[in-house]
């Protein structure tokens, strides 16, 4: 119990802390960046535009079945040598980024497909053109019933961002790492205490995915 | 419409090819430029260091930042080169990150109890010696593993660091055993803890480091290869490397050398810090 | 590219091969385990509901790496001594069964209810309605995203490396910093895993799109 006690000292949870919030700033920023480019890869998937739609879709299929690590890896080591060299925070987010993208433009294509094709043609013969139907009224739909799939793959993405604790991105795990590095008695305490804090923003999430899908169907 | 489409799709594709290109050619490599000019212009060199590694590099929970035997050595580096109000910048590295980091450009120079090799020597630059290290083994206090030849029997699991010449040493005194490789040292530390390995292979300034933080664990067997420190710098990168030897000799005839070796290993029992005095 | 390839064959192929056995141990342990807690969900028993629930939760919630490095760091310490590919393993199941666990639990709810009424008021007890009439029809359901946690176990199984469990990550960061060739050397493991999860994945599409129509 002592151990405990010493270990959530003020000292250590602000550390703590620093490193919630380096988690929280990168899924923020993520999940909005890959919320509208996959949105768009799904989009570009479905409307089946010759070559540029194969071109998406067969990157999408290669970044969705590699593992996030990888990705990381590629985007910290890699994109120097295209001439760009990204801080640390920047290459997480661009990893996370990427990987979701793909990961969130099959869950939306699918959305779109599982939307029916009837309203598609009533859309346009009221007049509207392709893209403003495929707009107005098929991609919202499509949001629409996919909610819970997307909710779910930004509960992943919160929880993936730990994996980046391999390039030493000071985020909520590498920190608690530093922390019981340092002394063993720790480490107990700082897993319970990151569990929860995870569990606590995953879980909420969830039940907000809950709250909007019944009040939107 | 079809035809629009096709034509589009051409286009986009274009385009996406046009901007990898340009991004490819159209700048210099990073690891290209002239460090030395580009620190003196923004008055900071950018240093690679460890984090988790007690005496040379560890984060201090208190106020975020990093303090050991190198990143003094790095300041103090840095202030012989760019002047009294040289700044210095710290990225955390492991073993396994530091050497892609510096080719990559993002950082200037590595100093992170890094072991001046051949093979090394092959990929980067090395500046002269700056700490005379050497392998030794950590072990729970009361093992059967008394030198590093008690390692050299099959099953016998052995914990290193993924990017460590120690991994690689031990490989060759101790063909047998079985190594495992963690991703820094303060996870190699709890793995040992843990009972996933009979001992903590690394250099002796490390170990001792943890030996003095875990009270049940001893250096053991004396050292069985010499590993010295150097500082590692870009290929190409003459001036700076240059300017950092000069700065080193500075540093250990003005007496800063061998204050901060006895600020870090002074009270450290088994090692004797003035044998390693400059 | 090539000579990673040549040079460090055997590691790959080793990596490859422990890459798979904990995916397959994973894929089998987190299905029987999903179900179980599934058909919890689904009982009548108030009390075994919420025990599956706050299993489901629980695990879901929280990062897999957490969940591997608590049986690499603290079970060895103070229950068992297990080495880092079993610990892997062992988080690497207990993750996924939460979401196998999910997804079965939908495929039961989904199987009209009138099934279980008919086959009870035909004289079979609640549990071999489930085993033979209700959890067939389920998994029928739940076979194209149930490959799709096949296709997340063997990417997640990447977390090995975290805890030396020698799998495809952990030897190609070994790779990596002994050949030095960093771009290279993941690339060519990208390739490794893409040679298991690409077909797997256009397989399940191919499966998606047939039992749809």
């Amino acid at each position: 119990m002592q151990n405990f006690i010493e270990a959530y000292s003020w000292v250590n949870m602000r550390f703590l802390l620093e490193g919630l919030w380096v988690t929280v700033e990168v899924s923020i920023i993520s999940i909005i960046a890959s919320f509208i480019i996959g949105s768009i890869l799904g989009v570009l998937r479905y409307v089946k535009i010759k070559y540029l739609s194969r071109v998406v879709g067969f990157v999408v299929d290669i970044v969705r079945n590699l593992p996030l690590i990888l990705i990381i890896f590629f985007t910290y080591f890699g994109l120097p040598h295209l001439g760009f060299k990204p801080g640390i925070i920047f290459a997480a987010v661009l990893a996370m980024t990427i990987f979701e993208s793909a990961m969130l433009a099959e869950i939306i294509r699918s959305g779109i497909l599982a939307v029916d094709y009837g309203q598609m043609e009533g859309a346009r013969a009221n007049g509207m053109s392709y893209v403003q139907a495929l707009w107005h009224i098929v991609f919202p739909q499509a949001i629409k019933k996919t909610i819970p799939t997307i909710v779910s793959q930004f509960i992943s993405l919160i929880k993936d961002t730990s994996l980046a604790t391999i390039i030493v991105l000071p985020e909520l795990l590498n920190h608690a790492q530093i922390i019981y590095g340092q002394n063993s008695a720790y480490i107990i305490p700082m897993f319970v205490m990151i569990a929860v804090m995870y569990f606590i923003i995953c879980y909420a999430l969830s039940v907000l995915s809950r709250v909007l899908d019944k009040k939107l169907a | 419409m079809k035809k629009l489409k096709r034509y589009l799709g051409v286009l986009g594709m274009l385009g996406v090819l046009t901007l990898v290109l340009t991004a490819c050619g159209g700048r210099k490599s990073l690891s290209q430029q002239d460090v030395l000019t580009n620190d003196r212009t923004s008055n900071t060199i950018t240093w690679g260091v460890k984090a988790d590694t007690k005496l040379f590099g560890l984060m201090d929970v208190q106020d975020n930042t990093i303090k050991g035997f190198d990143a003094d050595v790095a300041t103090a580096i840095t202030k012989q080169i760019l002047g009294k109000n040289g700044k210095t910048k710290f990225v955390q590295v492991t073993s396994q990150t530091r050497i892609p980091l510096l080719k990559n450009g993002n950082i200037d120079a590595i100093i992170a109890t890094m072991t001046i090799s051949p093979e090394r020597k092959k990929q980067v630059d090395f500046s002269d010696s700056y700490f005379d290290a050497g392998q030794a083994l950590l072990v729970k206090k009361g093992s059967a593993v008394k030198s590093v030849k008690d390692l050299n029997k099959a099953g016998t699991k052995v914990l290193g660091v993924t990017g460590s010449s120690s991994v690689a040493n031990i490989r060759k005194f101790a063909p047998k055993a079985k190594v495992l490789e963690l991703s820094d040292y303060a996870q190699a530390m709890t793995a040992l803890k843990s009972g996933q390995g009979v001992a903590l292979t690394t250099d002796n300034g490390i170990l001792y480091g943890m030996a003095t933080e875990n009270p049940g664990y001893e250096v053991v067997g004396g050292t069985f290869t010499k590993e010295p420190y150097g500082i590692a710098i870009n290929k190409g990168q003459a001036p700076f490397k240059n300017k950092v030897n000069a700065a080193l000799k500075e540093i250990e005839a003005n007496g800063t050398y061998n204050r901060l070796l006895k600020k870090w290993f002074g009270n450290v029992t088994g090692f004797n810090y003035k044998e390693a005095s400059r | 590219m090539a000579y990673i390839l040549t040079h460090y064959w055997s590691e790959l192929i080793q990596g490859l091969g422990y890459t798979l056995l904990s995916s397959v141990i994973a894929l089998v342990f987190s299905t029987v385990i999903g179900t179980m807690f599934a058909i919890f969900e689904v009982l009548p028993n108030r009390a075994m509901r919420i025990i599956g629930r706050i299993y489901i939760e629980i695990f879901r919630n929280i990062p897999l790496l957490v969940i591997a490095m608590f049986f690499y760091v603290i079970i060895p310490m103070y229950v068992a001594k297990i080495d880092g590919f079993t610990a892997g393993t062992i988080g690497l199941t207990i993750y996924t069964s939460s979401f196998i666990a999910e997804t079965v639990r939908a495929g039961i709810q989904s199987v009209d209810n009138g099934q279980m009424e008919g086959a009870r008021s035909n004289g079979l007890t609640y549990w071999q309605a489930m085993r033979y009439i209700v959890l067939p029809q389920a998994f029928k359901i739940v076979i194209p995203p149930l490959g799709n946690q096949f296709i997340n176990l063997v990417k997640n199984s990447s977390v090995l490396a975290f805890v030396a469990g020698f799998d495809l990550m952990y030897q190609g960061n070994s790779i990596a910093s002994l050949s030095l060739d960093t771009i290279n050397s993941y690339v060519v493991v990208g390739l490794f895993y893409l040679v298991i999860t690409l077909p797997l994945s256009y397989y399940m599409q191919h499966l998606e799109k047939r039992l749809a129509n």
